[in-house]
């Protein structure tokens, strides 16, 4: 699968997102704490933009009344229907099993690994003494 | 018994409306305060414009005795339903303004008559009948132990409230009530009619019957969706609520309707952790009378309901919902009508099947 460079890692801070393009895909790709996740950028109810959607914590209840709140920022909601989705694995809440988004693999590589390869970075320079994010896309 | 022209499957109606012939009836049933209450203050009935006598849909003209009124007997019950259509069970439910009084203690001391009244004149008469509870909804306590009063006498089978009350029946404030109706094996029973504490439709008060009858219909809308979003039905999930003559061809929409806005704010009520739908087809029961549909559109909608559990028949007497012998709604496909007439309301009603040989 080819890589693509999303940027430099402090390009991306914690809680933060960006989205790249790579051959007419969208993806966006989500801090979390100094972990990167790659989503498609569509959601796959009617093709909303996820980055362009409320971040949002898990919010679960063990009887009426009482809502325990954890996951604070892993959530992503589409901003068209609200529909959502978890962060780190694409799987939507209500229907984990059917309606996902699709995830790519998403790490950090040091720039002196990236200069060698066939590598996707068109748009800025890869220097060797920095880290890079990058999706298996 | 058993030779009525749908007896060969052994057939349980789940809705049938005695008529208490007015407050003179009821009088043996309260203590001497509220009887001499009754006589001093000159209340002779308290029929509702829910159920306006004189309507048409109120009483089939051919059940009205030759005083204009209808289902003030056994007799004529067994005549008409019982006998007629080889009835095995029959669920009575008494339909009578208890709802509308404003006092609670008066509304406690006529609702506990009117169950009384049904279990003197009407249970104890035909071993095939079976009776709901009608409950004081003015006040939870009440209720409660009106359910408790009565929920030893295993011909109660279920307990009743409106679908037009005091108000939208998930609220958490009557939960003591559905937590009796678990303890003691009674279905929640919702039949139309409107205790006219609120306009009969959410934009106001309508100008004629036909407005009020049709708006009934929302009003099982909303009662189904408070029970689901307070999370009443997630609380208590053995709790099983049967809605009486509430149609049923509403359902899939507004199933789709709100299954479809709950997947975005579902966080608002995160107790609700499965589709609405499938909570609703596994606690949620309609009676069949009426369906509101045409014959040739049955099929369709019973694809909507993706269930063949949740339907139960009923010929909702004396209400006019059918002409001569048509008690089941046409366009239901005999494949169904096991389940419909018998084994549905076998699978609600524990204690119907407790007292049913095999």
């Amino acid at each position: 699968m080819p890589k693509l460079i999303v940027g430099p890692v402090a390009d991306i801070p914690p809680g933060g997102r960006k989205l790249v393009e790579a051959e007419g895909r969208r993806i966006v790709v989500f801090n979390l704490s100094g972990e990167f996740f790659a989503l498609s950028d569509r959601c796959p109810h009617q093709g909303g933009s996820l980055c362009a959607g409320l971040v949002s914590g898990h919010v679960e209840s063990p009887e009426p009344g009482v809502y325990h709140y954890a996951r604070r920022g892993e959530m992503i909601r589409c901003p068209w229907h609200y529909w959502e989705f978890d962060i780190r694995t694409g799987k939507s809440w209500f229907d984990p099993k059917r309606v996902q988004v699709r995830q790519y693999p998403a790490h950090v590589e040091r720039g002196a690994a990236l200069v060698e390869g066939p590598y996707t970075a068109e748009t800025f320079p890869v220097r060797v003494e920095d880290e890079y994010v990058v999706v298996e896309a | 018994m058993g030779n009525g022209m749908l007896g060969g499957y052994r057939p349980i109606d789940c809705d049938l409306h005695p008529m208490v012939p007015g407050m003179r009836a009821l009088a043996p049933y309260v203590d001497a305060f509220w009887a001499d209450q009754v006589a001093e203050r000159g209340i002779t009935t308290l029929d509702s414009q829910s159920w306006p006598v004189a309507s048409p849909k109120t009483i089939r003209a051919d059940w009205r005795g030759p005083n204009g009124r209808g289902a003030e007997s056994v007799e004529q019950l067994r005549a008409q339903v019982l006998d007629r259509f080889g009835v095995e069970t029959a669920i009575l439910n008494p339909l009578y303004g208890v709802q509308l009084v404003l006092n609670a203690d008066m509304a406690v001391a006529f609702t506990r008559a009117l169950n009384d009244w049904t279990r003197a004149e009407w249970l104890d008469r035909d071993d095939r009948l079976r009776a709901s509870i009608v409950l004081p909804m003015q006040d939870v306590a009440a209720a409660v132990a009106e359910i408790e009063r009565l929920a030893p006498d295993r011909r109660f089978v279920q307990v009743l409230a409106l679908a037009l009350g005091e108000n939208p029946l998930g609220k958490r404030s009557y939960w003591p009530i559905y937590e009796a109706c678990v303890r003691h094996n009674l279905p929640l029973g919702i039949h139309a009619g409107s205790a006219y504490r609120h306009p009969q439709t959410s934009v106001g008060w309508t100008s004629w019957y036909l407005e009020e009858y049709a708006a009934n219909q929302q009003g099982f809308q909303s009662s189904l969706a408070s029970l689901l979003t307070e999370g009443a039905l997630v609380k208590f999930p053995a709790l099983k609520v049967v809605l009486l003559e509430s149609g049923v061809t509403w359902l899939p929409a507004f199933l789709w309707r709100l299954q479809k806005v709950w997947k975005g704010v579902r966080f608002e009520i995160p107790w609700v952790d499965r589709l609405p739908a499938e909570i609703i087809r596994d606690q949620v029961r309609l009676t069949v009378q009426p369906f509101d549909a045409p014959a040739e559109a049955v099929p369709r909608v019973l694809d909507h309901l993706r269930s063949d559990r949740m339907l139960l028949w009923a010929s909702d007497w004396p209400h006019w919902q059918f002409d001569g012998d048509a008690a089941v709604p046409p366009g239901l496909p005999e494949a169904l009508l096991p389940r419909l007439l018998r084994e549905n309301a076998l699978a609600t009603y524990d204690r119907i099947r407790e007292g049913v040989p095999a």
